[in-house]
């Protein structure tokens, strides 16, 4: 009966709409309408006076032109339907309000949260609060079709998610709007973007990796994976041996005693545009960075050829800061295990120069000729240096320009061209 | 020289017309070739040099990322100095075969030679009062004291800048008999002597040789070998005297230089000029930025 009812579902919906229709209503004319409906109702379906099933639903949503009074589409695939995440449930799990057939013409939002209650109270403390702006379906997908994380039809698969992020943070209109950066296209040229758009690495790290999920915060915020000081435990859930050479480091150190002006990862690393660290681009960038805090260390650095030739690119081995002084547990020099500690500058130095010995580790990487008392020898070699520059060049200056204005004059005055046929 | 016995009409464009100069040998082949070893290396070595020096500037970025960056600019300017080296090595067996196993005269003292004298201090000082107008032009034999300046320097400058250069290179060898500080002084000195070297070749040297009025554009001898006879009066005049003094005329005369060496030789050296005076102004934009 049930099937029977079901082919002619447009007759149905057309004589509804009519009879409900305000205009032509009239109280009176209700009765008889509802006896007939309720007939109709009683005779063609055994269940009448419960909720409809899906098929009910399929058999006007299932039509794919379907849509609704403002035009929007309110066709369902049943067949994909079936295979999502919610294929299980039946439509009016979700659509609750819904428990007549036909139903009124509005029914009520679906609120996600009615089963979903820890993720929706998680989002509710998130930047991302804001219901109308950022319902759940716009990272989860079409309502209907929303399938489990690990299904790569997810919008939330991991190999989906920068792409699903990037819908609103790869918009520079979006970035302009919330004052944000715009990652996108940052992160899918790093390290990790790079891993998981070129190599599918599932395990590669993606937007939610590092900035959590429906839990996501503000990085100013201490709660936050990416608050400063939190860094480094975010980072280290993939990296942990880096997180626990970092923690022995001076920098782990004082971030761990509340020193926020240290660097974290993502200080050198940079965020989203990660590189590869042996990558020359990468080699150039670093340096300065360290220069921001250690500005009289990367001031004398400059003066050196490591840096004269650094600068150049092209030659990415020249040392750069932690080529000598380690990367992730910069230690102080009076520790015996830092690279720069006296015992281990042979080594240090010979991971380049192949033969260096005790002698040529008294080379000053960091040597100021301008200091006196620091490296008095350079000092009175770079001011020998300019004295002769500066007297030499000031002396012939001299000699030229007035060589220059006596032979023009005499020329003029002896009214002769040139002294000779310059042959 | 319009020779004497000569009957027949003279019919080569390029040949001197009657009554033309005579042209004397000032610079032998082998000294010609020497300058075109020495201007040619020296012009890679600052070409080179200068993006290193001046690391950070806009235009030695550029230029790195042109060649090929920091490793071929490195290999140009090591193999330039190899080059420089060997010619500077060949120079020295030179002088001391010529001078020590020939005992060729007038190589260590006298006249000809390039070791200064004291009529050279003061030939300098009579050189400035005339300049201000204090009295008669000094008269100058075979080399002049501003030309045995410029060797001078130039012989200077290839041991301080040759050796700290090779001090860099290999570093570590030289370390076994060079105290620490050494190491850093090298690049000091290096870098300083380099830029003496160019700035005092590129602006000193052209103006005094090349660009002041007697000589403009170009002072030929260095590319031909020869000069005219005027040219070699009115430049040294004392050299001039002595040579028909003891009548060696004869033995210093050339041929004129023919057409196409004078016009390969004003090519070759208005663009070793051009490039001189675009890295001098490199090296005075990037110094005083």
């Amino acid at each position: 009966m049930a099937r029977l009812f079901a082919t002619r579902p447009f007759v149905i919906r057309r004589f509804a709409a009519r009879a409900f229709a305000p205009r032509q209503f009239a109280a009176r004319r209700l009765v008889p309408f509802a006896l007939v409906l309720l007939f109709l109702a009683w005779t063609s379906n055994a269940h009448a006076a419960q909720k409809p099933v899906d098929a009910d639903c399929l058999a006007c949503h299932g039509d794919a032109t379907m849509t609704d009074g403002a035009s929007h589409s309110i066709a369902v695939d049943g067949q994909k339907f079936s295979q999502s995440t919610h294929g299980s449930l039946e439509c009016t799990s979700c659509h609750a309000d819904i428990k007549t057939y036909p139903h009124p013409d509005k029914i009520a939002p679906v609120d996600c949260k009615t089963c979903h209650a820890d993720q929706a109270s998680s989002v509710s403390g998130s930047v991302h609060a804001s219901a109308s702006d950022h319902p759940c379906t716009s990272c989860h997908g079409v309502a209907h079709y929303i399938f489990p994380k690990d299904d790569p039809r997810s919008n939330v698969y991991p190999l989906n998610v920068p792409k699903t992020c990037g819908t609103c943070h790869g918009s520079p209109d979006l970035a302009k709007k919330h004052g944000l950066p715009n990652v996108y296209p940052l992160y899918m040229d790093s390290i990790h973007g790079f891993a998981l758009s070129k190599e599918g690495l599932l395990v590669a790290a993606n937007c939610q990796s590092c900035h959590g999920s429906h839990n996501i915060l503000s990085r100013t915020n201490p709660q936050s994976m990416t608050y400063k000081s939190n860094i480094p435990k975010t980072c280290g859930t993939c990296h942990a041996k880096i997180e626990a050479d970092y923690e022995q480091g001076v920098h782990g150190k004082a971030v761990a005693g509340g020193n926020l002006n240290a660097p974290v990862c993502s200080d050198c690393h940079t965020a989203h545009a990660i590189l590869q660290p042996t990558e020359s681009a990468f080699r150039m960038q670093s340096t300065p960075i360290c220069g921001n805090c250690h500005k009289d260390k990367f001031s004398t650095y400059r003066d050196t050829f490591h840096s004269q030739l650094g600068s150049l690119g092209g030659y990415v081995e020249t040392a750069r800061c932690w080529d000598c002084h380690g990367a992730h547990d910069v230690r102080p020099a009076s520790d015996p295990a830092s690279p720069v500690n006296k015992a281990n500058l042979v080594a240090t130095c010979g991971r380049c120069h192949a033969g260096a010995n005790l002698s040529f580790v008294q080379y000053q990487p960091h040597a100021n000729a301008r200091d006196r008392k620091l490296s008095p020898g350079l000092y009175y070699v770079r001011l020998f240096m300019n004295l002769l520059l500066a007297s030499t060049l000031t002396f012939f200056l001299i000699h030229t320009i007035l060589w220059l204005i006596r032979s023009r004059y005499s020329q003029v005055k002896n009214k002769s061209a040139n002294g000779g046929k310059n042959a | 020289m319009p020779d004497p016995q000569r009957t027949e009409p003279i019919t080569e464009a390029a040949a001197p017309a009657p009554g033309a100069s005579r042209y004397f040998v000032r610079f032998t082949r082998e000294q010609r070739y020497m300058h075109a070893v020495l201007f040619t290396t020296f012009l890679g070595l600052a070409a080179t040099g200068l993006p290193m020096r001046f690391s950070e500037s806009f235009w030695a970025r550029k230029f790195a990322a042109g060649v090929g960056g920091f490793g071929a600019i490195l290999f140009f300017h090591k193999l330039c100095a190899v080059v420089l080296s060997i010619a500077f090595l060949i120079h020295v067996k030179e002088v001391f075969q010529r001078g020590l196993l020939r005992r060729e005269k007038g190589i260590f003292w006298g006249p000809t030679s390039m070791v200064g004298n004291w009529k050279d201090v003061k030939d300098l000082l009579g050189h400035m009062r005339w300049f201000l107008g204090l009295g008669a032009k000094p008269q100058f034999e075979r080399y002049a004291y501003w030309e045995k300046f410029d060797y001078w320097a130039v012989f200077w400058g290839m041991i301080v800048i040759g050796f700290s250069g090779y001090a860099m290179w290999f570093a570590p060898f030289f370390a076994h008999f060079l105290p620490g500080w050494a190491l850093n002084a090298v690049l000091v000195i290096h870098s300083d002597e380099g830029l003496l070297a160019i700035l005092f070749i590129f602006s000193i040297h052209f103006v005094n040789t090349h660009l002041r009025p007697d000589t403009f554009p170009m002072d030929m001898v260095i590319f031909t070998g020869v000069e005219s006879e005027e040219e070699f009066q009115h430049k040294r005049p004392l050299e001039y005297q002595r040579m028909m003094k003891e009548g060696k005329t004869e033995s210093r005369l050339g041929i004129a230089p023919p057409l196409w060496l004078l016009n390969f030789s004003k090519v070759v050296g208005t663009i070793a000029v051009f490039i001189g005076l675009t890295l001098l102004v490199l090296t005075l934009t990037a110094y005083f930025h």
